[in-house]
């Protein structure tokens, strides 16, 4: 069991206030990421949870229990960290069997448990190795394993891929998300990339200056994005958005439309614009159109190849459906 | 771009090098060459070098007049013993500063250093007064305790900077992992401080051999340690250089051999943290 209650819960660093109360509730066996650009203090929320550091005022609840006044270890998460940060003086199966050791289990059942986390994360034929003899991905592997062998209520993740390039990273994320579907186990997992929030999560929480500006599932918060901060953060390319007239005739402060939602053509449409930049992908193609009366730049993605060139003079048209708007204070209408 | 080094420079640092390199050395050099001189040949005018009767009757004069052993294992038991206590009152006191600083660290830090520049002397009277009190006068644990005391700033600096060097989050995961404090520090921190923890242990063993103001003023003759065996040999009269030089090259040399053979440990000790 793993149902994570924040109560209110702040911290503050000295005079800085880095969390406001914010209240918040983790389901169990859900995975929720908690998302954000850096400094919006996802990591210090994630650590207020884990024990490693401590709430300022309020109530950390763990199925039920109150865990505020509980040390890590007691509080039965596991954690993940963005260094791996393994002992580089253990062999990789000591490193694993670190906290079973320090929860004094018999040597059987630390064999069994290892053998069997080596066995799911591929690392059967690098226990005997140091850390430092791993490659990154393996590195972050054992990571992994020193948490599930614990069977903990939680996982904890932070930035747990950052340190990946980029195709390990996409391995990884299946991983991780595998592990989830077959553990069942509540995983809070914390990211400044948007693609991991929207890839891996059930449940999305979007943290600006230690506030929680929205959670909801990667669709809800895609299709509804509460404000413009929401909005901007979620989705690639960003979302476009659009002030002034154009934004009044739709009863609107500032509308803002995917560039998925916006059809380009030689001929028709109702806005027009200079192309400027092509990001050819192959799959798709982004334009980065000038000149629209609009915005500085409007993006829009065409399927596949699309032979517009620099300098072409285009149509588009916004998929009205599609069209989310927002008052003078970002708050969202309708 | 690299500097250009020429032969010719090369040539030349080498040379200053190797020059104050003998300077430095040379009066250990002299010290030992003086011991298998004869007394006579020990204070002749001009000195001699190398070409004199070599002869090994210092040593046994200096054997036969006072048990060099007994020094020796005062030395290993007061140097050992005090680096050992150190270490154990060091390694938490470390911990505490790099991983919990408190706004007051650094000034803790600056303070016990300027400890080290208070002339000992200044202090001597009240410690040989308590020592009295407390029946320590001449024991092995009253001056283990003391140069414990004397060299725990040098230990406490140097564990602190190796210290900083071992990321948090290794120390975040073995709380996570259920580690207690001791643990931590037992299972997690010292083996990954190993080298620092190694060099720290040299260089404080050497100072605290070569320790020679406490061991001299509180000592008669039981926990009396090499120094104590040298100074024994300094006499305001008749001739005694050879012999002093004898006493004085036993006392150094288990020290000498065991920096020669560590000097590499030693030396990435002492500029840790320095070099980055």
């Amino acid at each position: 069991m793993g149902r994570i209650t924040l109560d209110k819960v702040t911290k503050s660093f000295g005079e800085a206030e880095v969390i406001p109360p914010l209240d918040l509730t983790i389901e169990d066996g859900e995975f929720a990421v908690f998302v954000g650009p850096s400094g919006c203090g996802k990591s210090t929320l994630l650590r207020l949870i884990a024990g490693l550091e401590d709430v300022s005022s309020g109530q950390i609840r763990i199925d039920g229990q109150d865990a505020t006044e509980t040390p890590p270890a007691k509080r039965g998460l596991a954690m993940v960290f963005q260094s791996y940060a393994l002992y580089p003086h253990m062999s990789v199966r000591k490193n694993i069997a670190f906290p079973l050791r320090m929860a004094k289990l018999d040597q059987a059942e630390i064999d069994r448990r290892v053998t069997g986390a080596a066995d799911v994360l591929n690392l059967t034929d690098y226990l005997d190795r140091r850390p430092g003899q791993l490659s990154g991905g393996q590195r972050q592997r054992v990571a992994i394993g020193r948490a599930i062998v614990r069977e903990p209520a939680a996982f904890l993740f932070d930035e747990p891929l950052s340190n990946l390039d980029a195709a390990l990273r996409v391995g990884m994320r299946l991983e991780i998300s595998e592990l989830h579907k077959r553990l069942q186990t509540t995983m809070i997992y914390v990211t400044h990339d948007q693609v991991e929030a929207m890839t891996m999560a059930d449940k999305i929480v979007v943290l600006r200056a230690g506030h929680i500006e929205q959670v909801g599932s990667p669709l809800e918060l895609y299709r509804t994005p509460r404000n413009l901060f929401v909005a901007g953060f979620i989705g690639s390319p960003r979302m476009n958005f659009i002030e002034g007239e154009t934004a009044a005739r739709h009863d609107a402060h500032t509308i803002g439309v995917r560039p998925e939602h916006i059809a380009v053509s030689q001929t028709e449409g109702e806005w027009s614009g200079v192309v400027g930049v092509s990001e050819h992908l192959g799959s798709d193609t982004f334009f980065h159109i000038h000149d629209t009366g609009l915005a500085e730049t409007i993006t829009v993605r065409a399927d596949g190849e699309v032979g517009f060139r620099h300098g072409d003079r285009i149509r588009l048209s916004p998929r009205t459906d599609a069209i989310h708007r927002f008052d003078k204070q970002g708050l969202r209408i309708g | 771009m690299a500097r250009a080094v020429t032969p010719r420079r090369k040539a030349l640092t080498t040379l200053a090098a190797w020059a104050v390199g003998l300077l430095i050395f040379f009066p250990i050099l002299w010290t030992i060459l003086t011991s298998f001189k004869t007394e006579a040949q020990a204070i002749s005018d001009p000195p001699v070098f190398l070409f004199f009767d070599w002869t090994l009757e210092n040593y046994s004069v200096v054997q036969e007049r006072s048990d060099y052993l007994r020094f020796l294992w005062n030395s290993v038991i007061l140097a050992g013993g005090s680096t050992i206590l150190g270490i154990i009152v060091a390694v938490p006191a470390a911990w505490a500063m790099a991983f919990v600083p408190s706004h007051r660290t650094k000034d803790i830090l600056l303070w016990m250093l300027s400890t080290k520049m208070l002339p000992a002397v200044g202090v001597l009277y009240p410690m040989y007064l308590i020592f009295i009190q407390m029946g320590l006068l001449d024991t092995r644990i009253g001056l283990t305790l003391v140069l414990m005391l004397v060299n725990l700033p040098i230990i406490v600096w140097m564990l602190y900077t190796y210290f900083r060097e071992i990321p948090g989050e290794i120390l975040d995961a073995a709380r996570m992992d259920g580690a207690t404090l001791r643990d931590e520090i037992v299972h997690v921190l010292t083996p990954m401080a190993i080298p620092g923890i190694a060099s720290t242990i040299l260089l404080n063993v050497i100072l605290a051999w070569n320790e020679a103001f406490w061991t001299l003023n509180l000592t008669a003759a039981k926990a009396a340690p090499l120094t104590a065996f040298i100074a024994s040999y300094s006499s305001p009269e008749g001739l005694f250089y050879a012999k002093l030089s004898a006493a004085s090259t036993m006392a150094i040399a288990p020290i000498l051999i065991l920096g020669w053979f560590s000097q590499k440990q030693l030396v990435r000790g002492l500029t840790f943290g320095a070099v980055k």
